[in-house]
């Protein structure tokens, strides 16, 4: 759904972003990841235009995103940054109704949809409608800023670094709720990261990034066990690898049929945090069950470590 | 000495009130005054030099009595209570009292139907005066009343002085006969005074926030531009005038439609001019400030939703700086309302025409009818943009 065709971005003699070329699946989360200074956040923001690229083009449903002005191009694209960017003067609200009210939505509409997504953000509107942005948590002003994003139904969100500021369990939650957020809107998500955790965490593909250039663009998975060159290699965590190869994959995906002996394990869990928990009671065996309580099958200690290697 | 030797032995606030500090000063210097100058100086007309009179001379017993005792609350008042709301409430009925008293004194020692004697309040007068503001000032402070409290206490004090002299309650003071005597030209000079201080001001608002906004974006422009009206800042302000005297007067000379539009050598011209320079420092630094104090990932958010340029700028920047760019308006204010007084020098018309004549004719009430409005109007200006500062930082804080 968007092509990034030869997309180059030259400071003076430097290319910061250089000659990438990208393919983005529609209903998607697609994390680019990097050292700091590897040109992912100029990347991505070449995407809505906040910087314009020195050559190359980008598509967005096979259209030319320079077919049309910037501002016009970047109120159809959710964008979401690091410390949230929320408007100290206008209430949250208003912060949410921006995009709606610069395309001249009527009042009720905005007033339904700000609504709506204060619910879907665990917001009381009654509450915190007519907030004033310093009024909230942290976490709180962070799920308003993707709220505010999300506002006039972007078919794309981008996000720059957008959990960076977040203490790791306001972070863990705001990630899980992105995830839910994402399968809700079926919106396509580009993420800025350097935190690779998050970006194995939430994304279907992963571009890594560095001085200008992807090395690669591929499914988690095998980013791990196929790295194009030591540095993916290096980035991706050699050695945690395996570790991080067993959290791609839930115990509801591994489960073999057959009834066993043990504990009980939660389908949704990961087979790293399934491992953990055999380790913590000692067990060679569990039962995965689903969340109404059916039993999937059995799942071993073997059959784990089994997945953990490429 | 009493209280201090008291209180080594026991605690203090047992029946033993302190003496306030600032209220002893205060009471000390008010009472110097009141003792050893003149309340009210009688003059048998305004340029005589004149004689002094004490309060209990001119006053009928009942009278002085009454200021005495108003005088005397705020004494106690300040030396001893703690309440800042009794100290406001005493000082300013002493405020009223020496007022009351003068314009008293002035009504007893014109003789009457005589236009010709000048009854002028003395140097007790002005001291007791300054010595009760500073009381009520500080009572004030220490209540922090808000913004909107502020502004109201203001227009009330201003309303009631208003309706005295509506009233003629201090018509046989000195300076108030000055008035009668040029009340059509005092109007005229106000309204002068007025349209210079604004006027430079809305042109150094007009010039001085693109400039400040041109400054933000491009920091190469900023130092040049900020350092060239500092320089301008430093030129004072008669120097100024007779600097842009000469490009004004060959400009009229050259245009006659800049003649006809009054565009001169001296007069109004060069006055807007000077000030209008003057004005472009505080605007401009501080719409530099008030824009670099923006939030930059609230500008960044904002385009990245598609704001266009200008609704970024207007919509947000200038919105976020605005309490430090009005802290700038009312510098510029304070400082126009005051410097418009020198340009009666170049005949630019202004309150300052009754200082400059009063000085040249060693009138002192007539320099009085000058100054007295421009104090009121530069502490107005202020009071009235500080409420509105802090009203604007307040309206961000609130709660819903």
């Amino acid at each position: 759904m968007i092509t990034v065709e030869s997309l180059t971005r030259r400071y003076g003699a430097t290319a910061v972003v250089d000659d990438v070329s990208l393919d983005i699946e529609r209903n998607s989360i697609t994390a680019i990841v990097g050292t700091s200074g590897s040109g992912k956040s100029t990347l991505v923001r070449m995407i809505n235009r906040l910087v314009e690229p020195s050559s190359g083009r980008v598509l967005i449903d096979g259209k030319d995103t320079r077919s049309e002005p910037a501002h016009l191009l970047r109120r159809r694209i959710g964008y979401v940054i690091q410390g949230n960017g929320l408007f100290p003067h206008r209430t949250v609200a208003q912060n949410i109704a921006t995009v709606p009210r610069l395309l001249k939505w009527d009042a009720r509409r905005i007033a339904g949809r700000v609504r709506e997504l204060l619910e879907v953000f665990q917001l009381d509107p009654a509450r915190y409608a007519e907030a004033f942005p310093h009024q909230l948590s942290g976490g709180q002003q962070q799920r308003v800023g993707v709220a505010r994003a999300l506002a006039a139904e972007p078919v794309v969100l981008l996000m720059d670094e957008p959990f960076g500021a977040l203490d790791p369990i306001i972070r863990d939650k705001a990630q899980e709720d992105l995830l839910a957020i994402q399968r809700r809107f079926g919106t396509t998500i580009v993420l800025v990261t350097h935190d690779m955790e998050e970006a194995f965490r939430l994304a279907d593909h992963v571009a890594v990034m560095s001085a200008g250039k992807v090395l690669q663009y591929d499914r988690p998975a095998v980013l791990l066990t196929r790295p194009a060159d030591p540095f993916v290699a290096r980035l991706t965590g050699l050695a945690d690898r395996a570790m991080r190869l067993l959290s791609l994959v839930t115990a509801g995906e591994a489960a073999l049929p057959g009834a066993a002996e043990g504990p009980t394990l939660a389908a949704s869990l990961s087979l790293r945090e399934a491992l953990s928990q055999l380790l913590w009671c000692g067990a060679q065996s569990a039962r995965v069950v689903d969340e109404d309580g059916a039993v999937r099958g059995q799942l071993t200690v073997a059959a784990i470590l089994a997945r953990g290697r490429p | 000495m009493t209280v201090r030797a008291l209180s080594g032995a026991r605690p203090l606030g047992s029946g033993v009130p302190r003496v306030d500090p600032l209220g002893a000063v205060l009471v000390a210097a008010g009472a110097a005054a009141l003792f050893l100058l003149p309340f009210v100086v009688f003059k048998a007309n305004r340029i005589v030099p004149g004689e002094a009179r004490a309060l209990s001379e001119v006053l009928p017993a009942w009278a002085a009595l009454g200021c005495d005792a108003a005088l005397s609350l705020a004494a106690v008042a300040a030396l001893w209570m703690s309440d800042a709301r009794l100290r406001l409430a005493f000082a300013l009925l002493g405020v009223v009292g020496v007022a009351l008293a003068a314009a008293a004194a002035g009504n007893v020692l014109t003789p009457p139907g005589n236009v010709v004697v000048r009854i002028a309040p003395g140097g007790a007068f002005w001291a007791l005066m300054v010595c009760l503001a500073l009381l009520a000032t500080d009572a004030a402070t220490r209540l922090r009343p808000g913004p909107g409290l502020r502004v109201l206490f203001l227009g009330a004090t201003l309303a009631v002085a208003w309706l005295a002299l509506r009233h003629g309650t201090f018509d046989h003071l000195s300076v108030m006969r000055e008035y009668a005597v040029n009340s059509v030209r005092f109007a005229r000079e106000l309204r002068q005074h007025l349209k210079l201080a604004f006027g430079s001001l809305g042109a150094a608002l007009l010039v001085g926030l693109p400039l400040g906004v041109l400054c933000h974006r491009v920091p190469r422009l900023s130092r040049g531009i900020l350092g060239t009206l500092n320089v301008i800042q430093t030129i004072p302000a008669i120097a100024l005038f007779g600097i842009l005297m000469a490009p004004l007067g060959a400009l009229a000379a050259a245009v006659p439609l800049a003649d006809r539009l009054g565009i001169r050598g001296i007069g109004a011209a060069p006055a807007v001019v000077a000030l209008f320079l003057y004005s472009l420092l505080p605007i401009v630094a501080n719409t530099v400030a008030g824009l670099k104090r923006v939030s930059r990932a609230a500008v960044e958010a904002a385009h990245g939703m598609g704001m266009t340029d200008w609704q970024v700028l207007t919509g947000v920047e200038l919105l976020l700086a605005l309490p430090v760019i009005l802290t700038g308006i009312r510098v510029v204010l304070v400082q126009n309302i005051g410097m418009v007084t020198v340009a009666a020098l170049i005949g630019g018309g202004g309150l300052g025409a009754f200082v400059f004549q009063g000085i040249g004719q060693t009138a002192i009430d007539l320099v009085l009818l000058g100054a007295i409005p421009i104090v009121v109007l530069a502490f107005t200006a202020a009071l009235a943009l500080d409420a509105l500062v802090e009203g604007l930082d307040r309206v961000k804080a609130q709660s819903p």
